[in-house]
């Protein structure tokens, strides 16, 4: 193997870790950092997104369609949640760990009852290419593309649009953007909505690589915390550097050592951040800048 | 000329969780007027403004604006109908540049041309300077021209401010005063606001409302608040 084919088997090793850590924090860090709200359905949430993309796919919808439809679908069901639940628990955050739990448990149960414990999934698309001798599958990269599109389309929103700015000025002095006229509830309403949404996109563009099983968002909820409790409040300063450094450790130790001691190094890098860094990288930053 | 009523309150208790602060307010202001309401600390001020925006739900009596009654609606049905709030501590959004703060106070007018922009920025020409900068990051007198800009950009028909001098560094202070005559002139938009700095009062209220212990006590003309010795002694009520 020449060197700039281990060069490219990092770099695809890093990129895939880095779109896997982004897509599985992504949803979780809006919900936390936006809301304050602590999100345990959120595996639910995913295994939502990737249930829905492949019945809409075995029902004949594109690939690329049925995984919007998941992400649909579960951004939906969070509207509906936080509508009935999360709503009358703002004044009482620790409340929303515990009841966002029984609905994780609800789900996944519900979801075995009435579907079974595994689903037959559809096959991983676009085969593999050849590259120094070591075979890779392209639809990894559409999953890297898949994370970076989102980072970008999620700043996009937040800082260009209207919605994103009203958002933005809510999350921030909650009582004085409801004095200028903002409806904050329809605002918090949307947020969880576009967060379990992202969630739900999250398991569609994963759902081709895993096995159905109505547990599988827990696959996704180490990575997502870990990131999100790296990062801190902030999803641009916080996810995205946090899944980059992140992505690093795992990449790397997972490439010398195996998956395991990947997730050993995700455990140990949280647990010198939360001693270093206890608001995490975007408190970090916020607190340099202020 | 007698104006026609913008604003009334009948009996108007409020407060914190079971603790009655406002004890029955009892006030009227007309429209174009600027009134100050004035007393001690602690009597309720800054509480009877915030049952008046709607961030403190009203316990009994009325809130009329413009004759309809309001004080079963949220705050933000409220700013909708017309009414702006500055808070004391002015509340920017500190993590958003100034101009994004103005977009925020804008939205309810649902389209907004540059013109609006401009209208604030030639009012307070330190935010156009500023405008790409963090509200976090300027003075409390630049914050409250942000706070007060961010209001009066979607002209509404009244303002509430709660204490507009605090904290604020006396030039600046008469800026503000002036600022506040000057589109109150314009635009015809009346004024309420909360305040103990006496400089500020006499030069910006036509009339003031004292308040003490949950409920207006006394009103004062506007040719009496030359007269600082009877301003004070409400003061010391």
């Amino acid at each position: 193997m020449d060197a700039l084919g281990a060069i490219f088997a990092s770099l695809y090793q890093f990129g895939d870790a880095f779109a896997f850590l982004v897509l599985s924090a992504c949803g979780l860090a809006i919900i936390f950092g936006m809301m304050g709200v602590i999100n345990l359905a959120h595996g639910e949430f995913i295994m939502c997104g990737a249930y829905v993309t492949v019945m809409a796919n075995r029902a004949g919808l594109p690939l690329p369609v049925a995984v919007l439809a998941g992400a649909v679908v579960a951004g939906a069901i969070g509207v509906l949640v936080e509508r009935l639940v999360i709503r009358h628990l703002y004044a009482r955050p620790l409340d929303t760990i515990v009841a966002t739990w029984g609905i994780s448990l609800i789900a996944t149960q519900g979801t075995l009852i009435v579907l079974g414990s595994t689903m037959t999934g559809v096959g991983t698309p676009l085969g593999s290419f050849e590259l120094a001798g070591n075979s890779y599958s392209t639809y990894r990269l559409v999953l890297m593309g898949s994370a970076v599109a989102v980072l970008v389309l999620l700043y996009l929103f937040f800082n260009k649009t209207r919605f994103g700015v009203l958002a933005r000025a809510t999350i921030q002095v909650p009582h004085m953007a409801e004095a200028l006229g903002v409806d904050t509830r329809l605002i918090y309403a949307m947020t969880f909505g576009i967060g379990a949404g992202l969630a739900g996109l999250t398991g569609g563009l994963y759902a081709p690589t895993m096995t159905m099983v109505p547990t599988m968002g827990t696959t996704f909820i180490m990575e997502a915390f870990v990131t999100v409790v790296v990062g801190g409040a902030d999803v641009f300063l916080g996810t995205a550097p946090a899944a980059a450094a992140l992505a690093i450790v795992k990449a790397s130790l997972t490439s010398w050592y195996g998956q395991l001691f990947g997730q050993i190094g995700l455990l140990i890098a949280v647990i010198l951040v939360i001693r270093l860094l206890p608001r995490g990288v975007s408190g970090f930053l916020l607190r340099e800048r202020a | 000329m007698r104006r026609e009523v913008i604003l009334t309150t009948r009996d108007l208790k409020a407060g914190y969780g079971g603790k009655p602060v406002l004890q029955g307010v009892d006030f009227t202001v007309r429209h174009g007027e600027i009134v100050a309401v004035i007393g001690r600390n602690g009597v309720g001020k800054s509480t009877l403004m915030k049952a008046l925006i709607g961030l403190l739900p009203t316990n009994s009596g009325s809130i009329l604006f413009n004759d309809a009654p309001i004080e079963a609606l949220p705050a933000s049905k409220r700013a909708r109908l017309g009414i702006g709030y500055v808070p004391q501590g002015r509340d920017v959004f500190p993590r958003m540049t100034v101009e994004e703060n103005l977009k925020v106070g804008v939205q309810i007018r649902g389209t907004a041309g540059p013109e609006d922009f401009e209208r604030i920025y030639t009012a307070f020409p330190i935010l156009k300077e500023r405008r790409t900068q963090r509200a976090g990051t300027l003075s409390g007198g630049q914050q409250q021209q942000l706070a007060i800009g961010r209001v009066m950009i979607s002209s509404p028909a009244l303002v509430l401010l709660d204490e507009p001098s605090e904290g604020i560094q006396p030039s600046i202070v008469q800026d503000i005063s002036r600022t506040i005559r000057a589109m109150n002139e314009a635009t015809g938009v009346t004024i309420v606001f909360v305040e103990q700095n006496l400089d500020m009062i006499r030069a910006t209220a036509q009339r003031c409302y004292v308040m003490d212990k949950g409920r207006i006590v006394a009103e004062i003309a506007a040719h009496d608040l030359d007269d600082r010795d009877a301003v004070r002694r409400y003061l010391a009520v």
